[in-house]
């Protein structure tokens, strides 16, 4: 993956500022978290549905070796042919060598994230393969030379506005007008002669069904039906979580996805890939390759964050994030951005480059409540915030900060003589009810004022009055 | 006299309400002994241990959850003013003692008595506050932790629906985050500004006198900010305002 340059501080700093940025995340996530709200009070048994998809994918991650074998196997016979990827640098190479095997010099892509995860648009570019993005948000960020921002609404962070001055600078002949109607027909315009003349089609999966070795990708677009159908060649980049037991299944989650994702009852395509052409088959690619991708996840089976393996990428999480909402997906630096992307983004880049997406949580909540699989998602941030502090990643400040605090806490003789001195020093900083200056927690005054102490602490006052009391009898 | 023998309460004073604001402690104690309880304060309690829990610093959260439920252990209930201690001695106890088996039975039976007081004055003593007169209109904020982990809600607007005058307006993103959490608002102090803006302007939009909530962490956040900002809006926690006690200051107010 291609590193970011600066840290996740500045990157944070370089969104707030941008007012046009605020714009589209409010219109998106406020539109999304009102869809969703809509869709579940329509929904009395969402509870119900939940539970069974977590059931699921519990299921699943629990007999993760069974129904690989299985899906493996049912692939193989439908004529696909399976291959397996440790890590996303191996990923990128199998599917880098499928494309130069067979001589292709224009790929097709239908919206992947795991294809973002392995960086498999650079491989390509290195390959000198062209790649054009399909999905209308894709081929938006693509023309900015962009990467997703949202794992639903990857161009989410662009105003039309700004959408409408990167088509009329990348599209030829420009769209005559800037209605959302009048660009959609010119970026289909554009798409429609990509779809036909490419060699490849390259799509991700939602769900890989074990019984019968399908894969399923849903989209509002039908781009990745266009992307995985004219080609002569289609490749699936899946990560091995995507399993699930049966179509039935497939269907259980696909309910919660679309309504967390759109609040839509079921997308607009929802398309089974069951190995290549057949004979007598009207359309659809003589070869199938699915490439199976680990990367991490295997690891993440037997330790804290193995629940984070339910996740079925429907974005809910960030739609109703505080701390996304204010700075959109780019600040978070990874793959995947929000509060699932600050559990995984450890996981496929490591701890020490990404310690602060961990911390960048006001841990209330609203994400798990939201997941339609009930991931624990603060619990698991935490553990990364246990796991940073036991490989001493943490800053020493803040380390010396909590060790004093900390050490004051256990003695509470010592600490309450400590809050009287603390309470008195701070009345000191103030006037008139507020402190507009602390010098150790600037970061709290420089855009807020602290109420100022009373002159007493209350177990001071409490055990004046006892004393009092006790006197008086 | 009452044949029910009144049950023995130990109030948690909370680390900010000690320094900060240590009228809710009085008015926590007013409103457990109108409710009928006997209330103690232990001397071996300081802070819950969320500042360590949340920075990753277990050893130390694990020794506070120790001296916090051996300070409490004479007492039939825990309670406090606060949603987020409550909610980290409820859930986050039993899990960080549950390898210690000197503690871990210990923990568990902390946490089944620990209770944040709105919850308790309702769901556990069935009290509503009597003859209390506020004349002003108010909004109320949901604090995420004890809202979520607690499932604290219908509770402190059952007890304000109680005070005679009180007239409630409904808050924009009432459940939403005011952007304190905790540490997250120094670490991160740019996010959380602009989180708490937008509260601010909730708060200010519904043209409530007074704004509300059941943790100090968040009321001094929203205080801090709307006063800040030159807002007119009083904060109060919400049982300050149900002991009577919204006729003196507010926060950040001197009499």
């Amino acid at each position: 993956m291609t590193a970011p340059q600066t840290g996740f501080k500045e990157r944070a700093a370089a969104a707030l500022s941008d007012g046009a940025l605020k714009i589209a995340i409010d219109r998106t996530t406020g539109t999304a978290e009102r869809k969703r709200a809509t869709a579940l009070a329509a929904f009395p048994e969402f509870d119900a549905a939940r539970e069974r998809g977590k059931a699921i994918k519990d299921h699943v991650i629990a007999h993760l070796d069974h129904y690989l074998e299985m899906f493996e196997r049912n692939a193989t016979a439908a004529g696909a042919q399976v291959h397996w990827a440790t890590d996303d640098a191996e990923a990128r190479a199998i599917v880098t060598r499928i494309c130069l095997d067979a001589d292709a010099k224009l790929v097709t892509r239908s919206k992947s994230m795991l294809g973002e995860e392995i960086g498999l648009p650079h491989a390509l570019a290195d390959a000198g393969i062209e790649r054009v993005e399909t999905d209308l948000a894709e081929h938006i960020i693509q023309l900015a030379g962009e990467r997703p921002s949202h794992i639903v609404w990857p161009a989410m962070h662009r105003t039309r506005e700004q959408v409408a001055d990167l088509f009329r600078t990348g599209h030829n002949p420009p769209p005559a007008a800037e209605d959302p109607g009048t660009m959609v027909q010119s970026a289909r315009r554009e798409l429609r002669a990509k779809f036909l003349a490419a060699d490849i089609g390259i799509s991700g999966a939602n769900f890989l069904v074990a019984d019968t070795g399908a894969t399923c990708t849903v989209t509002n677009e039908g781009n990745a039906e266009l992307t995985t159908t004219p080609p002569r060649i289609h490749i699936v980049t899946a990560g091995i979580e995507k399993l699930v037991p049966s179509t039935a299944h497939a269907f259980a989650l696909l309910r919660l996805l679309v309504r967390s994702a759109t609040g839509g009852e079921m997308t607009q395509y929802t398309t089974f890939h069951h190995g290549p052409k057949r004979a007598g088959d009207a359309d659809g690619p003589e070869e199938m390759h699915i490439v199976l991708v680990d990367n991490g996840r295997s690891r993440m089976l037997g330790d804290e964050f193995r629940e984070m393996l339910r996740c079925i990428r429907c974005g809910a999480c960030m739609n109703h994030c505080v701390v996304y909402r204010q700075i959109g997906g780019h600040a978070y630096g990874g793959t995947y951005p929000g509060p699932m992307g600050a559990v995984l983004t450890p996981v496929l880049d490591g701890l020490a480059q990404s310690r602060d997406l961990a911390h960048a949580c006001t841990m209330n909540g609203r994400c798990a409540e939201v997941c339609p699989v009930g991931i624990p998602l603060p619990t698991l941030l935490r553990a990364w915030r246990r796991r940073s502090w036991r490989e001493r990643l943490e800053p020493g400040s803040v380390r010396a900060g909590i060790g004093l605090w900390a050490m004051l806490a256990r003695r509470p003789a010592l600490y309450r003589m400590a809050s009287r001195i603390g309470v008195r020093a701070l009345r000191l900083l103030g006037r008139r009810g507020w402190i507009s200056t602390l010098p150790l927690a600037r970061g709290w005054t420089a855009y807020r004022d602290m109420p100022r102490p009373p002159g007493r602490t209350f177990m001071e006052q409490y055990r004046a009055d006892q004393a009092r009391r006790g006197g008086g009898k | 006299m009452s044949a029910k023998p009144s049950p023995r309460v130990g109030l948690f004073v909370t680390c900010l309400v000690d320094a900060i604001r240590p009228g809710i402690g009085f008015a926590a104690i007013q409103l457990l002994e109108e409710a009928g309880c006997r209330v103690e304060v232990p001397q071996g309690q300081t802070c819950c241990g969320q500042p360590a829990l949340n920075s990753g610093d277990e050893t130390d959260a694990a020794h506070l959850a120790r001296q916090t439920i051996a300070a409490f252990e004479g007492c039939d209930h825990v309670v406090l003013p606060s949603g987020s201690c409550a909610g980290t001695m409820v859930h986050a106890y039993p899990e960080l003692l549950a390898g210690d088996p000197q503690w871990a039975a210990r923990a568990r039976a902390f946490a089944a008595k620990t209770h944040e007081i709105t919850s308790f004055l309702v769901d556990v003593m069935g009290y509503r506050p009597q003859g209390r007169r506020l004349d002003a209109s108010a909004t109320y904020h949901d604090s995420c932790a004890g809202l979520r982990e607690l499932g604290i809600a219908a509770q402190p607007r059952a007890l304000l629906a109680q005070v005679e005058g009180l007239r409630m307006r409904p808050l924009e993103g009432n459940d939403v985050c005011c952007g304190f959490g905790g540490t997250f608002c120094v670490k991160y102090p740019q996010i959380s500004d602009a989180i708490t803006t937008e509260k601010a302007e909730a708060v200010e939009r519904s043209g409530a006198d007074i704004l509300l909530a059941g943790d100090l962490g968040c009321l001094m956040n929203m205080a801090g900010k709307l006063h800040r900002r030159g807002a007119r809006t009083r904060c109060f926690h919400t049982i300050e305002v149900l002991a009577g006690h919204a006729d003196g200051p507010g926060i950040g107010e001197e009499g």
